[in-house]
Formats: C-alpha cells, structure tokens, sequence
C-alpha cells in the first residue's frame, strides 16, 4: 500500500499540469472543492500557481469546524460552565469563538462568554478534554459515573457514521450521563444551495475524497444532472488532485458534466452503505444553519425519536440563539467561494491565527488559515 | 478534519482492531466495516476503520494509471 510516492511524483505533475494547459478551452472557469483537506493539499502544492490562465481554484464549505455556527459555539461554552458537567471535542474546535463583539481580546481581563472559546474555558478550570475517537468518551462516562458527559457532534459524512455507532452503543450499555450537542452536516444539500445562489457561478466540483468514501460517488449526480456542472471525487495527493481537475476540465469542454472518481483506490459508486444505514438509523435530516451562509434545507441532522434522551440542548435546557457574525469578518463570501480571503479587508491585519477573527482562520483547514499559512502568492 | 489514513489490520477482537498505522499501532474500531479480517488495509478516520481497501482494484487502479503516465511520457517524446 505504500505506492503514494507514485501521487507526489513530479514528472506526473508535469505530465498532467502540460495536459491541464493544452486541453484548457479559454475563458474564466471556477472550480470548487468543498473539502478542508483539499484546501490545505491546493495550498501546500501550491497547485494554484499550476493552473492555466483563467482557471481559478476556490474553496467551499468544506471545514467542518468553519461551518459550525456560533450558536453552537455558544451553548456549548454554556454547557461548560454547568457544574459536574464534562465537554468532550475534537482539538480543532478548542479555539474557535462564539460571537466576538469587539474584534480585539484583552489577555488577562474578564471575557464576557460570548467571546470565550474551550481554550478559554479550560484554562479557567472547567473540564474539556480532546479525544481522538468519540467511543472513548463512553469509557469515561462508564468510570466517573457522578459527571455528565457532553460530546460537541460535529463533521460531515466521513465522522458522522462513527458518532452514530457511539450514540447506539451508548443506548445499549444504557448509559445515562452520555449527552450529544449535534451539529453534524451533509455536504450534498450545501452544495445545491451553491448552485442556486444568485451571487456565484461554480463550472465544476472537486468532490471531498473521505466523505466520498462513505457516500459514494453516485450521490453527486443529482448535482450533475440538475445543473449540469460536473463534479469528480478527488483524493489529496497532487496527482490525485490534478486528474480530477483534467477530468472536470474534459467534461466542461465536451459539454458533458456527470460524475467522474479519480479517487478510484478508496471511493466507490455506492460508498459505505453500512454506515450510511447505521448514520441514518440514528439521525434524521433537518434544516439546518451553516456559519456564514445561513439555512440550508435537510443539511443538517437531528437524534431521530428513540435517541432524543441524549439531545444535550434538551436535556440541559439550552436554546441555539442565532448571532450576528464578528465585525468586519467574511467568512460567509469565503466559505460561498465569493471572495477570496486575502479580500477580507481583516486578513493578516487583525485576523491572524495567532489572533483569529473569524473561525476560517482559527481551523487549520479554513480557507483564510490556509491562504495565511502558505501565503497568497499561490493565487 | 476529514482526514483518514491507510492502515493495516494486525488483530481482530470483537468490534475492535489493533490497526498498524505506519508503524504506529492504534486500537481502531470496526463496527462500520463488519466484513474486516486481519491482514486487511483498511482507511481510519476519528478511530474508525470508514472502508477496506480492496487491494486488487487499489492495484488495478494504480496499473491502469502507471500505464496511462507510461503512455503520456511515450507521446510527450514522440511530438518532441
Ligand atoms: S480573514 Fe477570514 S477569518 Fe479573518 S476576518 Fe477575514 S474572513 Fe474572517
């Protein structure tokens, strides 16, 4: 299995970037990929300065910790300060804000709690532990039974289907001090909902290799088929990710837009259908709020009747409030692929990740960290 | 956060594997990929074992490729 060298290997590069150039049919053409991964592979290669004339790589909502609204954010800082209770996430949330109402934070002083982040939090004593794997967190429940444990559920496809298994595990063993704040979203109902803004035109999907997995490559077609723009899965090596791109370019200039897999090794055209039954066993589509973009119909999913025992906004009492979004910041256009974030008139002024804004720059998969990190010069 | 890495199946306990994970051994579960045997590679993500690596298509895929850049590179010379 150690054949990835074959997907760094510089000559492939070559080959592909020559046939990527020779085959490009003129014009603007925008192509998105609404994976994280993906925008920190296309930075890191720094594939951008690759493409031809006119071609333009922009990035969707596809980090996971970006899209999590800031009512989110909120109650779960709220669920932090309920005593015995424990909050349970994946490291990249840590740091990531609730509304941040002035734009600078005095270090030392009194934060009001809207403005605190985990990070914060733990620091002031509350019990926030990272884990790797959701599982784990039913081992604590099982051993410090006096404690509640909050889990902060968020992630498309490729996590969701393991949370799911933890949410049915837990019902069996019949533990009551396990509790799940879900924001957990689908990433083909965004992607309509790209397609029918009035703001944005998109010529072809870079499709997410790891939620694909699960999916399977056969989800994108309603995409396709609806509004003729291509969509191909893309794994995250540069060759990988290139292939897909020749591939997008070939259908748009054939006039034919379809599904293409260049991720061939791992996705398949039905994808996990064991865990696809297993999510949508425990969870049902909703309508749904995505940071920066607002309601998006069935993208998001809610614990389904047997489960709701384990809805944390219920058993705690605690209502999403929508919050207007940090001054100045633009994670919304950016997240729509809108804007660039170099065009965040805060980008590498205020908004650092040492000083983060906006969550798309407190991720390390957010477009603007992405962009900060490996500099704009790959545009 | 989507990430999820290739591995090798050294164990099998239940719905638990011991996943050799380039040199690094991690207990992975595998509830969402039932049909696992030791000695499969399989994709983790989150602890999770997401899909079994079908190592005749991953190598098939590979063939079909190796001989796509074989014939680019032939072409690329040819036209020079
Ligand atoms: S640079 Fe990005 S994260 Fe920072 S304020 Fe602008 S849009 Fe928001």
């Amino acid at each position: 299995m150690n054949n990835l060298a074959q997907f760094r290997n510089k000559n492939h590069v070559k080959i592909l970037v020559k046939k990527l150039h020779s085959n490009y049919p003129g014009g603007t053409l925008k192509l998105m990929e609404v994976c994280g991964t993906h925008t920190m592979a296309i930075a890191r290669y720094g594939l951008r300065g690759l493409m031809p004339d006119g071609l333009k790589l922009i990035s969707g909502p596809g980090c996971p910790v970006c899209v999590t609204p800031a009512s989110i954010i909120n109650a779960s800082i709220k669920l932090s300060e309920l005593p015995g209770t424990v909050i349970i996430t994946f490291g990249d949330m840590m740091r990531v804000q609730g509304t941040h109402v002035t734009g600078t934070r005095v270090t030392g002083t009194h934060v009001p709690w809207s403005e605190k982040t985990l990070e914060i939090r733990k620091a002031e004593g509350a019990d926030v532990r990272i884990i790797y794997s959701v599982l784990d967190m039913l081992e604590m429940a099982r051993e410090e039974k006096n404690k509640n444990f909050v889990f902060i559920s968020i992630g498309f496809e490729t996590t969701t289907p393991g949370i799911a298994i933890s949410i049915i595990e837990a019902k069996k063993i019949g533990l009551k001090n396990v509790f799940f704040l879900t924001a957990n979203r689908l990433i083909v109902p965004a992607m309509h909902a790209l397609c029918r803004a009035a703001d944005i035109q998109i010529h072809g999907f870079l499709c997410p290799g790891h939620v694909s997995v699960i999916i399977g490559y056969d989800a994108y077609r309603e995409i396709a088929d609806q509004y003729s723009i291509p969509c191909v899965v893309a794994g995250f090596e540069p060759v990988d990710i290139l292939l897909a791109i020749d591939d997008i370019i070939e259908r748009i200039s054939k006039k034919s837009a379809g599904v293409g897999n260049a991720y061939g090794r791992v996705v398949t055209e039905r994808g996990n259908t064991q865990a696809m039954d297993i999510m949508h066993q425990v969870f049902k589509p909703v309508r749904a709020e995505w940071r920066g973009i607002g309601s998006i119909p069935n993208s998001g999913l809610d614990l389904r009747d047997e489960y709701t025992h384990f809805d944390a906004l219920k058993k705690f009492n605690i209502k999403l409030v929508s919050q207007p979004e940090p001054k100045g910041c633009k994670c919304g256009d950016v997240l729509r692929g809108v804007i660039i974030p170099p065009e965040c008139g805060l980008f590498s002024k205020t908004c650092t990740p040492e000083t983060p804004v906006g969550p798309c720059m407190v991720s390390t998969e957010g477009s603007c960290a992405a962009y900060y990190k490996y500099g704009v010069g790959a545009e | 956060m989507c990430l999820a890495i290739p591995g090798r199946v050294i164990s099998i306990e239940g719905m638990t594997g011991i996943i050799d994970l380039g040199g690094v051994k991690r207990k992975t579960y595998l509830q969402l990929v039932p049909e696992v045997k030791a000695g499969d590679y399989v994709l983790v993500h989150a602890g999770f074992a997401i899909q079994v690596i079908e190592e005749e298509e991953a190598k098939a895929t590979l063939e079909l490729l190796d001989e796509y850049f074989r014939s680019e590179e032939t072409r690329a010379e040819e036209s020079r």
